[in-house]
C-alpha cells in the first residue's frame, strides 16, 4: 500500500457530533488539492459521518482504522 | 369441488380506482440519484423560530454541519428565535416599556436559552450544560461561532425585530440585512431543504 503523506493532523478526540465533521470540513478547506488530513476521533459516530461527509464533499476517504474506541481516518482532498 | 379464492376487499383503494384511477406513482428521482452514486447538495433552510436550548442546539448542529458539507445553509431567525442572537451581554431591550419588559421575563443571547420542559428556574439548562461538557458536545455558542465562520447565513426577520424593538446593533455580529417573509420564501428552490425549528 502506498504511503500517504499527511498534512495536517485533526485531533477530535473527545470531541461530540458535529464537531470532528466541523474541524475536519475546516482542515481540508486549508490544504491544496491532493493532499491529504488525518483525523483522531472517539465519537463513535464518525464512522459514518466522516464516511457521509467524503461522499457529499466528493472529497477521498484512504484510509480508516480503529485501535479500541479511537478512531483514525485519512482523506485526501479532491 | 372448487376452492374460490377471495379478492382481498380494500374499500379505500376502490374508491380510490373508481374516483380517478390509480395514481400514477412516478419513477422516483430518489432512485435515479442513488444510481448516480453521489449525493447532490441541496439548499438548506432552517427557519429559527421557537429560541428554546434544546431546538437552538439542533438548529446550530443541523446548520454548522450542513455548512461543513458543501450545502449552501441560511438561517431565518424570527420571533422568539431572535432572542437567541441578540448579544449575550444585552440585558433589556426594546424601545417601550412593553417590549423592555418582555425582555427582562426572558433573557436574551445564546448562553441564556431555557429548555422547554424540565427547566425548573434553570436547574435545567445547568444541568445539561454540565452533561454536555462532559460528553465533549459543544455549546450552542460555540457551535454559532463555528457555523458563522463555515458561512452559514443567519438573517432576522424585520417584523419580529420592529415588533419587539430590537436594533441591529443589539443583535451578535455577522448577522444578514433583516429581511420579510417574502424573501424567504424566495430563497427557496427546487433543492431546498426547509425547517421550521
Amino acid at each position: 500500500m502506498p504511503v500517504v503523506e499527511i498534512t495536517q493532523t485533526v485531533d477530535a478526540r473527545g470531541l461530540s457530533c458535529p464537531m470532528p465533521i466541523v474541524k475536519t470540513a475546516q482542515a481540508v478547506k486549508t490544504i491544496p488539492s491532493g493532499a491529504s488530513i488525518e483525523l483522531v476521533a472517539t465519537d463513535a459516530g464518525s464512522v459514518k459521518d466522516v464516511a457521509a461527509w467524503c461522499k457529499a464533499t466528493g472529497n477521498e476517504l484512504v484510509e480508516q482504522t480503529s485501535d479500541g474506541a479511537v478512531y483514525r481516518f485519512v482523506i485526501r482532498r479532491k | 369441488m372448487t376452492t374460490q379464492t377471495l379478492a382481498p376487499f380494500d374499500p379505500l383503494a376502490e374508491a380510490i380506482a373508481a374516483a380517478d384511477g390509480w395514481p400514477e406513482v412516478a419513477e422516483t428521482p430518489v432512485a435515479a440519484a442513488e444510481s448516480e452514486g453521489e449525493t447532490k447538495p441541496k439548499d438548506f433552510l432552517i427557519i429559527d423560530y421557537s429560541g428554546e436550548l434544546e431546538k437552538t442546539w439542533a438548529t446550530m448542529i443541523l446548520a454548522s454541519t450542513s455548512a461543513a458539507m458543501g450545502v449552501k445553509t441560511t438561517v431565518f431567525v424570527t420571533f422568539w428565535g431572535l432572542q437567541t442572537f441578540v448579544k449575550d451581554d444585552k440585558r433589556i431591550t426594546g424601545r417601550n416599556w412593553m417590549q423592555k419588559m418582555m425582555s427582562a421575563m426572558q433573557r436574551p443571547g445564546v448562553s441564556h436559552r431555557k429548555l422547554s420542559k424540565m427547566n425548573f428556574f434553570g436547574m435545567g439548562p445547568w444541568m445539561m450544560g454540565r452533561l454536555a461538557k462532559q460528553y465533549g458536545v459543544a455549546s450552542p455558542r460555540e457551535l454559532l461561532e463555528v457555523a458563522q465562520a463555515l458561512g452559514v447565513e443567519f438573517v432576522p426577520c424585520q417584523m419580529t425585530m420592529d415588533m419587539f424593538g430590537l436594533k441591529p446593533e443589539d443583535m451578535i455580529e455577522g448577522m444578514g440585512e433583516p429581511v420579510g417573509a417574502a424573501t424567504v420564501i424566495g430563497m427557496l428552490t427546487d433543492n431546498s431543504v426547509p425547517l421550521f425549528i
